[in-house]
């Protein structure tokens, strides 16, 4: 029969299966970080249980961790004891760990992939809805709770039922302005936040294929706001050529061996999907949000829309709402509304590639002087690049904070966040109300989008400073 | 993990579309070690004002709902992050049973660990007992998982739809890491498979 992508890699996986369709399915990678693993840990401890598999796991702290002055350590003390409380457990149950001060640590979506324990073919884990990210890589990768965070710790499995397959197709050659941000965000506004639900998305089509590893993993990333379990891409050449020569990537003949069975990993001539969606972006605008919800997309070119236009009771209810969260008026254009902050970062778009599109930008001008703009690299080794290739000179240049690795301002869990009222140009994946801060404001688009409006000093359709 | 078969509650409506789990427990309180407590910040934006008191607007800040057990919610409840601290902070404030239309997949995976039933139903019968919750204290609930029921005050029964084994699981109060390692011998042979693999190298950190 034909199978898709997901298909396969699930039936790689399947250790036992139970009458009612349960599976339990083998995990080859555990990536665990400092928020939502010390209960996990202490479950471990309470019923006399290990570790099953360390050479499987991997340990790093960055949600909590401060973005500047890293030798000083972590001021606020509840961050504090939430990192300590993971280096006392690494250590105790002899988990893999990167140290807050290695230059590998960084943002664990970003990690994984640069370092080569993410790799195709494999299931990734990881207590972080983000972890749809290693799907870029033909991955079956998704974010679990902390109860099944200690079940793999335990068992290295995880009980489950299979998802739904859904294919989006997209089509066209991308404009220039635009990038997998744009793609995604389109996407999801296409399809909802809820479009995705119970499915794991496949993402093909001559955009996809054309986005170089960093794009797709923008695009896996963000599955989760479209209420996907997993988005998926099949590796070829491009991810071959990405793997060769990272730390704990197969080598030498281990490495062929593995990329001939990589190649297996594509979704057969006639496999069922049980939803499809295509779009063409050949003629897309840049995207922006203006709601808090990560479905309420328009290109830069729109307007907000007028909640009177809705039929949709609930819709109508929560697009008033948002409008009034968000302080902006209905039929407003988008262009134009003044910004207080710019965050370029998170693990949607904080790798070397973004930080160039960002630094295109940049060059030769001056963040607006009433904006607070931060750039902030997933890892230590993006940073140390991006030092190399001199874009951490045009962005101190240009007036941009420029930081050290870690989730920063896309959640209010460590010193980067928004006061009240302060209206954010963001590269991060959500825009839920209070998500950079209490009471602040998100718009979500493109790295290349949020250095101009951090120079426009307001939203603005960056194709205009190409 | 406690048992769950027969509830008989208040619910408290909260028809919101899309409450994601940034509203049911912000960012800035996930820096707990442990699993109690949350509850105190459940929907604390919503719930708290900016000085800090009590939203007197808010649904469970109102008399008779403060002991509901049950909430009857909108569609794609718990949209969002994995954090499983949101059917913490629920069941620590007293929440046991979530109705709405529908659920997102990760939260919903998440209140089963612990103890929490999710029930599906039809945008009608949401709305039905959304109108019955709206009628406080002198609307009770039953939520009968066995028989998979839920009765409206008026007498009437919906049913709904439960994975065997989840129910199961919920029924006994059942520890999945205890039942799966039961099959610890499978997994070791499928291990000992997997371990040739040259596209799952082990991890050696230096």
């Amino acid at each position: 029969m034909a199978s898709t992508l997901f298909d396969k890699i699930w039936a790689a996986h399947v250790v036992d299966s139970m009458p009612d369709g349960t599976v339990m399915l083998y995990i080859d990678r555990h990536l665990v970080h400092e928020v939502t693993s010390p209960q996990a840990f202490d479950g471990l401890r309470l019923s006399g249980r290990s570790v099953r598999r360390v050479d499987a796991t991997v340990a790093v702290a960055d949600h909590n961790v401060p973005t500047e002055n890293r030798a000083a350590g972590i001021a606020e003390p509840e961050s504090a004891l939430q990192v300590s409380t993971l280096e006392r457990n690494v250590r105790e149950f002899g988990v893999p760990y990167i140290p807050v001060t290695d230059w590998r640590q960084g943002i664990v979506h970003v990690i994984g992939p640069e370092q080569g324990f993410s790799l195709p073919g494999m299931t990734i884990v990881c207590g972080d809805s983000h972890t749809s990210t290693h799907g870029a890589l033909g991955a079956l990768a998704f974010g679990i709770g902390t109860s099944e965070v200690e079940h793999v710790l335990a068992t290295q499995t995880l009980l489950q039922k299979p998802a739904k397959n859904m294919l989006v197709r997209v089509d066209g050659r991308l404009p220039a302005g635009c990038s997998a941000k744009d793609i995604i965000l389109a996407i999801i506004g296409l399809i909802g936040t809820a479009g995705g639900t119970g499915h794991v998305i496949e993402y093909a089509g001559e955009a996809i294929r054309a986005l170089d590893m960093a794009g797709r993993m923008t695009v896996c990333n963000m599955s989760i706001e479209a209420g996907a379990r997993a988005g998926l891409i099949a590796p070829d050449d491009e991810t071959f050529e990405y793997i060769r020569n990272r730390p704990h990537a197969p080598k030498g003949d281990a490495l062929d061996h593995a990329i001939e069975y990589w190649r297996t990993l594509v979704s057969d001539g006639g496999a069922h999907y049980d939803k499809i969606v295509v779009l063409d972006v050949g003629a897309l605008p840049p995207q922006v949000t203006w709601g808090t919800s990560p479905e309420t997309v328009v290109p830069i070119t729109g307007r907000v829309p007028d909640p009177a236009d809705i039929q949709d009771d609930d819709k109508r209810a929560q697009a008033i709402r948002m409008l009034e969260y968000m302080d902006l008026t209905p039929g407003q254009p988008l262009a134009g509304t003044k910004i207080d902050v710019a965050f370029i970062g998170s693990c949607t778009n904080s790798r070397i590639e973004d930080l160039r599109a960002a630094a295109a930008v940049a060059r030769g001008r001056r963040v607006a002087s009433h904006v607070r703009a931060m750039i902030v690299p997933g890892s230590g080794l993006v940073k140390l690049q991006a030092e190399a290739e001199g874009l951490a000179k045009i962005f101190t240049d240009a007036g941009f904070e420029w930081r050290e690795a870690g989730c920063s301002m896309c959640l209010g869990m460590n010193p980067d966040r928004l006061r009240p009222g302060e209206r954010c140009a963001s590269t991060s994946n959500r825009n839920f109300e209070g998500r950079q801060g209490p009471n602040g404001r998100t718009h979500l688009l493109s790295p290349a989008m949020a250095a101009a409006a951090a120079i426009r000093g307001a939203l603005v359709d960056v194709r205009e400073m190409l | 993990m406690e048992k769950f078969d027969i509830l008989e509650a208040v619910a408290a409506p909260l028809p919101m579309a899309n409450v994601d789990t940034d509203k049911i427990i912000p960012a800035r309180f996930l820096k707990t070690i442990r699993r109690s407590g949350l509850g105190a910040h459940l929907f604390e934006d919503l719930r708290y004002q900016v000085d800090g008191k009590e939203n007197p607007d808010f649904i469970l800040n109102k008399p008779q709902y403060r002991n509901a057990k049950i909430l009857i919610a909108g569609r794609n409840f718990g949209c969002g992050s994995s954090r499983e601290h949101a059917p913490w902070a629920l069941l620590d404030f007293g929440i046991k049973c979530l109705i709405a239309p529908s659920f997102a997949d990760i939260f919903f995976n998440n209140c089963f660990k612990n103890g929490i039933l999710p029930v599906t139903l039809t945008e009608i019968e949401c709305k039905a007992l959304m109108t019955d919750a709206e009628s406080g204290s002198n609307a009770r609930i039953i939520v009968d998982l066995k028989a998979q029921a839920i009765s409206r005050p008026d007498g009437t029964v919906y049913t709904f739809e439960i994975d065997t084994f989840r129910k199961r699981c919920l029924l006994g109060g059942l520890d999945d890491i205890g039942l799966t390692l039961e099959h610890g011998v499978a997994i070791t042979e499928y291990e000992a498979k997997s371990y040739a693999d040259p596209w799952r190298p082990r991890i050696e950190l230096i």
